[in-house]
């Protein structure tokens, strides 16, 4: 164990906090990545990352707490993208595109604005690839609380979003308003989106949403299982990220550790590449 | 604003728009925004990583962007392909994170990957641009019959014995060596809505293809030129002229064809 897991891991405060808080976004970002995936909105999931990142630069240069930055960032960029999307649903990937596009200009102003106007260095780094040992403690039962606001909203329309997801015909036969439920569900990602890329910047979050989820339907294709199976992906390929990332400072001679998305990042891809080959091999068998 | 460190960019920037409105076009016939998005983000983790081992960061970027273009078309061939290229594209800017922490004070040079530097686009980088935009258009127009019906309806170009995998395969080069064009100059981040936002327009205000492509282009062409002067005269980053100006582009031509349409 000691060989494992390098001195003071489990007595450092700042590494306990990420430990946790990676868990609470990880497991959020998991549940919705499910549907996301489901709905083929990969695209809009990833976007929204980097519309929260405008908020949160916008946030950053205006002074206000970055956590609404962030998350009024997604919710405003998800209601553009629905907005400029609504007449046509075969366009949705232009809109996304454009509203995409348009807050990426906007965070190229602010942080300019924000980087000429303070003596603060980092901003753009600390802005897009976050860094989870550096997250306030004060935001930690904020992230809890809407995690938990999250997990329950999605557990209250899953079976309703699933029908609409995978059988719109169906969905509307059965009088499930797909509409409301596809706005609430945005709603939903755009939140866990401003979370996860807060604490963990944007690269991160667009991993966490996409990567379990779709490792964990490779595997299972009932969708509870699923999302089951996606959570503990999550979970564990976030774990394993930061005991990999601590444990990096002891690596090298240079003294100077991997970044926790890069190491977060490394396992879900390496999970994901695991399920494909299983599948493989289940496929054969068969 | 025509003085001589600003002609590079005048000069350079044309080229730019002029690949952006060209390969845009299929960018948003192909629904492919996503892929448009994700290899130039992704392939500035090759110019990280480049800038790391001291070579150019041009090289960096063809590699890392044509790698990208072929991992997106290969895995997006089975399996979906807006997950493929979610994959792909995290995996590469995990890479970049760790690039860029292994070097040091890089944020001027972060900043610039990210959000352009027209402004400071050397003579040297002149000639390979116009190489790199010229082989680019070749592509295009050679390509543009066969690249168009495979777009639009696949089935048939098949039945027409047109090798649509083989098609994808050069789309997908395409917009690589797109990127590795336009990273340096507008940056990873702002040259998506170049291509993204005059080709949406341009689709709505005919529907004949060739049209559209030159209407694009042109399209293209007048928001870098706008967004270049205001960048020049403001001082702020041209990223945002160009991202923002994309969509505003969008927004007048959506509204005004619709206004036209209630007059009738």
């Amino acid at each position: 164990m000691r060989y494992l897991f390098e001195p003071g891991l489990f007595s450092s405060s700042p590494a306990l906090h990420a430990l946790f808080l990676s868990a609470v976004v990880a497991a959020v970002s998991a549940v919705v990545g499910v549907y996301v995936i489901l709905r083929s909105n990969s695209f809009s999931g990833h976007a929204l990352t980097d519309v929260a990142t405008t908020g949160g630069a916008g946030a950053a240069f205006v002074g206000f707490a970055p956590l609404v930055g962030f998350i009024g960032g997604a919710l405003a960029g998800a209601g553009a993208i629905e907005v400029v999307g609504r007449d046509n649903a075969q366009h949705r990937d232009t809109a996304t595109g454009l509203v995409l596009g348009a807050a990426t200009g906007l965070s190229a102003l602010f942080l300019y604005l924000t980087a000429t106007n303070s003596t603060t260095t980092g901003v753009t780094q600390q802005v897009l690839f976050g860094s989870i040992f550096s997250v306030s403690t004060a935001t930690i039962p904020v992230a809890a609380l809407l995690a938990i606001l999250i997990v329950g909203v999605m557990g209250l329309i899953a079976r309703p979003l699933t029908l609409a997801s995978l059988s719109p015909d169906i969905a509307r036969a059965h009088g499930v308003p797909s509409r409301r439920l596809g706005v609430i569900f945005l709603v939903c990602t755009s939140v866990s989106v401003g979370l996860s890329a807060i604490t963990l910047g944007s690269v991160l979050s667009t991993a966490l949403i996409i990567g379990p989820a779709a490792t964990a339907l490779r595997l299972s294709k009932n969708i509870w299982r699923a999302t089951l199976a996606s959570v503990a992906i999550g979970i564990g390929a976030c774990w394993a990220g930061i005991v990999i990332a601590y444990d990096s400072y002891y690596w090298h001679r240079s003294s100077q550790e991997l970044p926790v998305s890069c190491c977060v990042v490394a396992v879900i891809v390496a999970f994901y590449g695991a399920s494909s080959a299983l599948r493989r091999l289940r496929s054969r068998h068969v | 604003m025509f003085s001589s460190f600003m002609l590079n960019a005048w000069e350079v920037g044309s080229v730019v728009a002029l690949v952006a409105g060209l390969v845009g076009y299929f960018v948003v016939l192909r629904r492919a925004a996503f892929a448009a998005h994700a290899i130039p983000n992704g392939a500035f983790a090759g110019a990280a990583g480049a800038s790391l081992i001291g070579q150019s960061t041009l090289l960096g970027l063809g590699v890392f962007s044509v790698l990208g273009g072929v991992a997106i078309t290969l895995m997006g061939r089975r399996g979906r392909n807006d997950v493929a290229t979610a994959l792909v594209l995290v995996a590469m800017l995990g890479l970049g994170s760790a690039f860029l922490s292994q070097g040091t004070g890089y944020e001027g040079q972060l900043y610039g990957l990210l959000f352009g530097e027209i402004l400071g686009v050397s003579s040297s980088s002149v000639v390979p641009v116009f190489i790199l935009g010229a082989c680019t258009c070749a592509i295009i127009l050679a390509l543009f019959r066969p690249l168009l019906l495979a777009s639009t309806a696949p089935d048939l170009a098949r039945a027409q014995g047109i090798r649509v995998q083989w098609l994808d395969m050069a789309f997908g080069v395409m917009l690589a060596l797109t990127t590795t064009l336009t990273v340096p100059v507008v940056g990873a981040l702002l040259m998506f809505p170049l291509m993204i936002g005059p080709p949406a327009a341009a689709r709505i205000c005919t529907k004949r293809p060739g049209a559209a492509l030159a209407l694009s282009a042109a399209f293209a062409l007048v928001v870098l030129w706008v967004s270049l002067a205001l960048a020049y005269q403001l001082n702020w980053p041209v990223g945002f002229f160009v991202g923002c100006g994309s969509a505003l582009l969008y927004a007048t031509v959506r509204v005004g064809t619709r206004l036209r349409a209630m007059s009738h």
